[in-house]
């Protein structure tokens, strides 16, 4: 079977599946933090950034694969839980032009100490090495961490809305992200609702960048920066306020950008972001509320 | 169960004080109402008890315990339940998931029967607990907010204007709900503007004007409450 008239390649829309799977994880992380503390986190790439940066030198230290990504793991969860205590829970009743600001800040210290600690070139995670290897699926070579990623998003995402609608912390996260105010008089423990949020937020960052490590194993400072920002547009893309419509938007523009990357001809690569954004503009001139959304809320009956 | 004591009460937002040295008792199985012009202070009297505005001065007590100063969630799992103004139903949650919600205050397990008794009050809400509540029609929103409240089991439950437009029939069953909770020994505050029928259902309601408590009237008022306030305010 051919998509050739497409001009596509299956390798390409397996890879462009992938991104979005990523992206789309990348977009419910930074969608739940923006639901219960109304705040978009810029520092997200970072946290990324530094799970990259764990792999790689566990990598370069010569330790086995798996305990790279458990280190990965370990400094990503630990950082964010950092953020929250030092710089989101001060801030929380701040305005949100403020936390945005605090934001930005976080991301640039953090590209910062990447820049005096482990220099601008950037470290090369040789573990992941294995993963970049194709499989042959019924004659089409796919690369494993492109099955491997779909998968894995899959099955998060399963997961997660398990987790959001068969449990009460996760009812109480959505309910949160709808009204804080009267969540917490029904007796919602904010704190513990934005722990979660932040939680799983964190951990969505460190599955991210294992595997925007495996597909790109060049570490550099400003390692996933691109991907967030581009993750971002989704995330505005797709509708901020609700997990699912924030996760679709992500989903969307990873694939959108993995097909348009993999159609373009190399030399006219640049444009890429161009395309997206100036797509991402047009959706939301259409639907400003996010192309995920129910568009205007249930007018409230009296 | 447990009385709900204010004492000498002043809420204050920035230099407006909205609610001054209020004082009064609700006991288990009594409905005390509140009533007044708009502005009086009624909400925030409520929201200063839920911990939601500013108490400058004054005790809020609960079972002799203050909860002056607690969040907002600590005071609902103190026993505490606000059917809040507006009703502030989850349009996009199911009414299952609304109901899920009320049980976030419960300090007991709830077992697979805690709706049992809200649905016998609504039996509305049965019938439609897998929609959106959004899809749900106003009065029945209210049934479900008064039916969230009472899933966790309060002690106290607050009501702010629980019969704010609602059609008449619906006033009746929400009023009718209301001597039922009481005889099931909840203390009931309860905000109103419609005084004529407060005074009635209360067993002792207030007149609030300017953040004051200006006047007291029983039951026996009821047919003359309009006249009586009038007399007081004039």
């Amino acid at each position: 079977m051919t998509l050739a008239f497409l001009n596509l390649s299956w390798q390409t829309v397996a890879d462009a599946l992938s991104l979005g799977g990523i992206y789309a994880l990348m977009a419910v992380g930074i969608g739940l933090v923006f639901g219960v503390l109304r705040l978009v986190n810029f520092a997200y790439g970072q946290l990324i950034m530094a799970g990259a940066y764990s792999i790689a030198y566990a990598s370069s230290w010569g330790w086995p694969t798996w305990t790279g990504i458990v280190l990965c793991f370990a400094v990503v969860l630990a950082l964010s839980a950092l953020m929250d205590r030092l710089v989101f829970r001060p801030l929380r009743t701040s305005s949100p032009a403020v936390m945005l600001v605090a934001t930005f800040a976080v991301a640039f210290l953090l590209q910062s100490i990447a820049i005096l600690a482990f220099g601008q070139l950037g470290t090369i995670a040789s573990s992941m090495g294995p993963l970049n290897q194709p499989w042959d699926i019924g004659g089409v070579l796919v690369r494993k961490i492109a099955i491997v990623s779909i998968a894995i998003a899959a099955c998060c995402l399963v997961l997660l809305q398990l987790v959001l609608t068969r449990t009460s912390v996760g009812l109480h996260m959505r309910a949160a992200a709808m009204d804080f105010t009267t969540s917490r008089m029904l007796g919602v423990r904010a704190n513990r609702v934005i722990g979660g949020a932040v939680l799983i937020s964190g951990l969505l960052a460190a599955i991210s960048a294992f595997m925007l490590t495996a597909r790109n194993p060049q570490v550099t400072p400003i390692f996933g920066l691109d991907d967030t920002i581009i993750v971002l547009a989704g995330v505005v893309l797709g509708g901020l306020t609700r997990p699912i419509a924030a996760t679709l938007g992500g989903f969307t523009i990873g694939f959108a950008s993995g097909i348009l990357g993999g159609t373009l001809p190399t030399n006219q690569t640049q444009y890429l972001p161009s395309f997206l954004f100036g797509a991402v503009i047009l959706v939301l001139l259409i639907r400003p509320s996010g192309l995920f959304t129910r568009g205007e809320a249930l007018v409230e009956r009296v | 169960m447990t009385t709900l004591a204010l004492e000498g009460l002043n809420v204050r937002y920035g230099a407006v004080d909205a609610v001054r040295e209020l004082s009064l008792e609700v006991k288990p199985g009594e409905i005390v109402g509140l009533i007044g012009p708009n502005g009086a202070g009624k909400s925030s009297t409520l929201h200063g008890i839920m911990g939601a505005a500013p108490v400058v001065a004054g005790d809020v007590k609960l079972g002799g315990r203050s909860l002056v100063g607690r969040r907002s969630e600590d005071v609902a799992r103190a026993g505490v339940a606000l059917v809040p103004e507006g009703r502030r139903i989850f349009a996009e949650l199911t009414v299952e998931e609304n109901l899920r919600l009320g049980l976030a205050a419960r300090r007991t397990a709830a077992n697979g029967h805690a709706f049992d008794s809200a649905f016998e009050l609504f039996p509305i809400l049965r019938e439609f607990r897998r929609r959106d509540a959004g899809a749900l029609s106003g009065g029945q929103q209210q049934q479900l907010a008064i039916a969230r409240a009472l899933v966790a089991e309060p002690d106290v439950l607050l009501l702010d204007e629980p019969s704010l437009g609602l059609a008449p029939r619906i006033v009746d069953l929400v009023f009718e709900t209301l001597a039922t909770i009481r005889e099931r020994g909840l203390a009931v505050l309860l905000v109103e503007q419609r005084a004529q029928r407060t005074v009635a259902l209360a067993d002792r309601s207030y007149v609030l004007a300017n953040g004051h408590l200006r006047l007291e009237l029983g039951p026996d008022d009821a047919a003359d409450t309009d006249r009586l306030i009038a007399a007081y305010m004039a």
